[in-house]
Parts: structure tokens; sequence; C-alpha cells
């Protein structure tokens, strides 16, 4: 999978190759340090974010089913800084590093992990369900591919509206073989639905080798099989996967048309946090393998070979972003549950 | 007052709306160029046009899907399935997304949609194409059932449906499309959560909902001649239930027999039996009764089908076993 520089189009069922791109830094030198570095920090956010997740969870104040970003991060980062201030994301149960990346306060965030009425969907969505109606982030889904008909509806109604708005949504590698994925491209390209589709393909389906469950290779050449333009993009890149979802965006605003990304990227934590790292379905010496390609330590080396960061910065930030953090939790921590008059508000609307 | 068939009805209320509200907008397979599998929709392309009336690939969990986004996003879809039977096929948008939304979002998202069709038992449809469904949706807190038996009461709930702001599971009768009635001209809803006395009595209460009202009101005719006197009622709208409605007629002919189309097992009516023995139990004469659809799939010969379905007979026969007169 090369990291892509122009969207492949689907005509007349050929699929146009994608041209490999220049190196990270050399990519990066051509955008402001002022993004660079909130790349960066957002990237960096979300992975101290979910390492605390991760304590929070073994200390057992978040509960239920946990599914952390680690390793995932160029993806959500990247793609979501494409995104106007208008626009809809959609996102599967992995939904904390998006939620992050737009812009969702980590304090907010934590008090939603540990149900605290504080939290982004007032405690009773969880991990598995962050909303924020401001932002435009329109869940944290939670059946797998069923968020992807959802997606194309806020797409339709911008069209129905006409507005400029576009639509993000997010899915995991193993959404692709669900009747859902099929419904909702089909009618996205065939209504003409300004929506991004990125499947993140981070290789597993809880503890499932994708080549197990789908039968093509390159996921987003299912695309094709609608006429949708499609492309592949390096996932652990965060230029790559920014350069390539901003194409598709403005294919989305411009010309009402949707796009199937796949970014190849990994996890690595389990799929949950119930869920071995390794042992089952990976070995350890393969995720230490694909740990080498951190999009994180990548992004920061690029940014020093250029001259926009240095290692004091990189510490300084780090640190500043550990405080967020703890910050985040001290605010969880000490935000009220919701009360028992909770647990039968908004089933319906007066 | 006009005399209207109850698809005509229907057709009505979505074009009374649709003109009211440029939010809404219909949704489902043939509902355009083929005016409706039904000729529920007869019309409406060619007076709101493509945008505002969309034929659908056959895919129910994509477009109920796409109508639950579209609500997110603030529009006011109505989805119109062939027929509920296919319904099965969008359970996890309507039951995961659409009902839930509100809920798991902390209040953020409500979902203002209609997901109507016509259900129930028709004929000699065999298994898959002939049941009634409307307790799968009654079990999920977040949905409203509503299911009109008249031409009046499906204009004036369907307006309701379109208006509320939570989702509307609203079932049709497929056997009811060409039933003709008085229908109020002008404009008028009929609120969703009350239910209608069809006809007043004192010695027993008979339930019923849908197609079932008409085979209830026939059983009532054939009672009187047998000097007992039935007090008809139609819930209209299964979720809210009227439980006021239905519990003091109960307390005033401390007898019921209720009837549905529906599987006996966790049928609506086994909800109606908990909620009139808990809120008039010193008033009961008799054990509740109930006439319910046979515990089988539809067989599609024609004499079995009708074993498989509530009549005028059967529920005749549960009165008067209610009442001791047999």
């Amino acid at each position: 999978m090369s990291s892509g520089r122009g969207v492949a189009h689907a005509t007349g069922g050929n699929v146009a190759e994608i041209t490999a791109s220049s190196t990270l830094a050399e990519r990066a030198r051509r955008l402001s340090p002022t993004l660079l570095k909130d790349l960066l920090e957002k990237m960096l956010l979300i992975r101290r974010f979910e390492e605390k997740a991760a304590e929070l969870y073994a200390l057992g104040k978040i509960g239920g089913f946990c599914h952390l970003y680690i390793g995932q991060e160029a993806v959500g980062v990247g793609a979501i800084s494409t995104l106007g201030p208008d626009d809809y994301i959609f996102c599967s149960y992995r939904d904390h590093g998006q939620a992050l990346a737009r812009g969702l306060d980590p304090g907010v965030l934590m008090a939603e992990l540990c149900g605290k009425v504080t939290g982004c969907s007032k405690g009773k969505g969880g991990s598995m369900h962050l909303f924020d109606k401001r932002l435009g982030f329109y869940g944290g889904h939670a059946i797998v591919g069923a968020h992807l008909p959802l997606a194309a509806g806020t797409a339709f109604a911008a069209r129905y509206l006409k507005e400029p708005r576009v639509t993000l949504c997010f899915f995991g590698d193993a959404a692709v073989n669900i009747g859902s994925f099929h419904e909702s491209l089909n009618l996205a390209q065939l209504w003409k639905l300004p929506v991004v589709f990125i499947c993140e393909n981070n290789e597993f389906g809880m503890g499932t080798p994708i080549e197990k469950t789908a039968a093509i290779q390159n996921l987003h050449e299912r695309g094709g099989a609608y006429n949708m333009a499609h492309a592949g993009a390096d996932g652990m890149d965060v230029l790559a996967v920014r350069e390539v979802v901003a194409e598709a965006i403005e294919r989305a605003r411009k010309d009402s048309l949707p796009t199937l990304i796949e970014a190849q990227t990994y996890r690595y934590m389990g799929h949950s946090m119930s869920d071995p790292t390794h042992g089952i379905y990976r070995t350890k010496a393969e995720l230490e393998e694909h740990r080498k390609k951190d999009p994180i330590k990548r992004f920061i080396s690029a940014l020093e070979t250029i001259g926009v960061a240095t290692q004091e910065y990189v510490e300084e930030t780090d640190n500043r972003i550990r405080e967020i953090v703890e910050q985040a939790v001290v605010f969880a921590d000490q935000s009220p549950e919701p009360g028992r008059d909770a647990l039968s508000a908004d089933v319906y609307l007066p | 007052m006009s005399i209207l068939q109850y698809r005509e009805a229907l057709n009505q209320a979505m074009r009374e709306e649709m003109l009211r509200d440029d939010r809404v907008f219909l949704l489902g397979e043939e509902v355009g160029a083929y005016n409706g599998a039904y000729k529920v929709s007869r019309g409406l392309l060619n007076e709101f046009g493509p945008e505002r009336v969309l034929d659908t690939p056959i895919a129910e969990l994509g477009f109920t899907g796409l109508a639950v986004g579209a609500a997110m996003a603030g529009l006011r879809p109505i989805v119109e399935v062939m027929t509920f039977n296919f319904s099965i096929l969008a359970v996890d948008q309507v039951v995961n997304s659409a009902a839930k939304m509100l809920y798991m979002s902390g209040g953020q998202f409500g979902i203002p949609m209609v997901f109507r069709g016509p259900g129930g038992s028709a004929h000699q449809l065999a298994a898959q194409h002939s049941q009634a469904l409307e307790a799968w949706y009654c079990h999920v807190p977040g949905l409203k059932v509503v299911m009109p038996s008249t031409p009046a009461d499906a204009k004036g709930l369907l307006k309701s449906a379109i208006r509320d702001d939570n989702p509307v599971v609203f079932i049709e009768s497929e056997v009811l499309y060409g039933l003709k009635g008085e229908v109020p001209e002008g404009e008028y809803t009929v609120p969703i959560g009350v239910a209608e006395i069809k006809r007043p009595g004192n010695d027993v209460t008979i339930i019923a909902h849908s197609k079932m009202v008409h085979v209830a009101m026939e059983a009532a005719k054939d009672l009187e001649a047998e000097g007992l006197d039935a007090e008809v009622i139609d819930p209209r709208t299964l979720r809210p239930l009227d439980a006021e409605t239905l519990v003091n007629s109960v307390k005033k002919t401390n007898r019921a027999v209720i009837v549905e189309e529906g599987w006996p097992f966790c049928g609506v009516g086994a909800q109606m039996v908990d909620i009139i023995q808990e809120q008039a139990f010193d008033y009961l004469d008799a054990p509740i009764l109930r006439v319910t659809g046979t515990d089988v799939p539809t067989p599609y010969n024609k004499s079995l089908e009708h074993l498989a379905f509530p009549d005028k007979q059967r529920v005749v026969e549960a009165v008067r076993r209610a009442t001791y007169r047999n």
C-alpha cells in the first residue's frame, strides 16, 4: 500500500495506479509549522489519553467494552484535519481518537468513559457511544457496519438541504463484509452523496486476520464494484492520510460524490481492553515489528529533520499533554454520577 | 366529511405534511414512479419531484439507516417498507439506531422518522408474506407503535406520526387499503396514545386493533342478538398504550377479551392482560381471554390459513366463555 498521491478512480472497471509519493519529511516541508505541530499534538494527546484509559480500565474506573486507538492515531488525526467545522463524523465503537482529533475536551471524554454526568453523552453512552452534536461528532456506533447507512443519511441531508457539508465515516476492516457496507456504498454512489468512507484496516477483526474473512486483498478496491472513487493510504503516515482524504473531501464537497478509502494501519492493543494484545492471533515479534513504524515516532522524526520540532519541544509538548490527561482524570473523578432520574430521561422527546 | 379509501387517507396525510414541511420526504421501494406497491404514494412523485420521493434499491437496512442519518441531520423521513415482513431486514436500524439514538447520545439526537407500510395477514401469501409483527416493535423503548383501523384514523394518526419528534412505527393493514370510510374535511390530526371506544357496552370489553377491530365489531353485533352488550375498544396506538381507557372499560364491564392477529406467546394482548390484572384485579369476574393468531407460521392452504387467524366466530366464543354463557 503506497501513500496516496491521487485518489484512484474506477472507470470502466479499471483502477488507476496509485502513484507513490515523496518521503514524509519532504511532504511536511510543504505545510505550515502550525499545522504540523497541531497534527503532532493531537496524535500525542490520543496516545497519552488512551494509555491513561487503559490504566483506568485496569482500576475498574472504566467499565464495559473499551477499544483503544493506540497505533492508529495517524488515521483519525490526518483525516479529520481536512474537515470544516460544519462537517459530520461517524465512527465505530473505536472512537476515542477521532473524538479527540475533532476537539472533544479530554475531560469530557474521560468523564464519559467513567460514566459521569459531565460526559459528552451524559454518562449513558460510554466508550462506544460518544456524541457531540456541536462538534459534528455523530457517534460512536457499536454494531459493526451499522453506522455506514447513517453516514449516507447525513450526506443525503446535506444534499437535500443544499448545505456544503461533507460526512466522514470511519469503520474497521471487518465491516467491509457486512451487508450494510454494500447497501450504503451502493446508495452513496447511486444518489451521489457527499460522503467519504474510510476503512481503517488494522489487519484484524477482533482476533481474525482480514485475509481469512475478505475475498479481496486491497479492501478499497471494493469501491470499484459501485463505480466509486477509491484509494489506499498509508495509515501510519499522518500526511499521507491527510492528502488522500483531502482529495476525497473535495470531491464530496465540490462534486457531491463519495469515495472509499482504505488506510492501512495497526492497533497495538487487543481488540478491546478485555482482549489480549498478542498470543493467540499474532506474535509479539509481529507486534514489535509494526511498532517500528509507529506513526508518532515517524512524524516526530520528519519534523525534526525539517527543523519544525526539536527534541526539547517534543518533550515539553509531551509533558504538557500528559498534564492535560491528568487533569482530564481529575475532572472525571470529581464529576458526579448521573442521578436516578437520568435512568428514564431521554427515552422519548416530548 | 368525505368518503375515502384507507390508502387515499394515508396519501392525503403524506401529501398535506409534505406541503406543510419541506423537511418531510418519502423513500422506499416503488414509492415513486410505480406510485407505491399498494398505491399509497400515488401522485407524490409528480407533485414533489424525485428529491423528495425516492425510489430505493431493495435494501431495507440501507435505506432505513440512511433515513435515520437524515433525521439526525434535521430531516423528517417517511420510510415506506413494501410490507412489514421485509421490515425484519431493517430491524437493526430501527431498534439499535432509531430507537436508542436519543438515549445513548444523552438527549442530543432525536429521530423524527416514520417507518410505515402494511402488516398483518393477507390472502394466501404464506409464511413469509403474511404475519403480524407489531409485538416485536412494541417491545422496544424509544419507539412508538401505531396501527390505524379506519381511513379517518389512518389520516389523522399518520399526520401526528409525521409531526412526532420520535421514531414512529406505523403499521397499516394490507387488507384494509381499499376500505372506505368517512374522513373529516380539512386539517385534523388524531393524537398518538389515545384509544377509541368504537362501541359502548356493559357486559364485556373487547379490545382489538387494526383489522381485528372490524372482526370485533361484527362479533359484537352477533353477541347483541344473544343479549350480550359488548364494548369494543380500539387502542389505535399500541405504544404508548392508552391503559386508562382499557382499564376503565374493564372496571365497568368486569370482563375482557383481547383480539390480535399476532402469535400468542409474548403477544401484544399478553401485555394488555398484565396491565388489566394489575390495575383492575378486583373488578374482574372472569379470567381475561385472548383470541390470537395460531402459534404456527402462516400456511398457504386457504382453509388452514383461515384457521390460523382470529375470526368473528372465535371472538364470539371467547366472549361466551368470558361471560359463562357456553
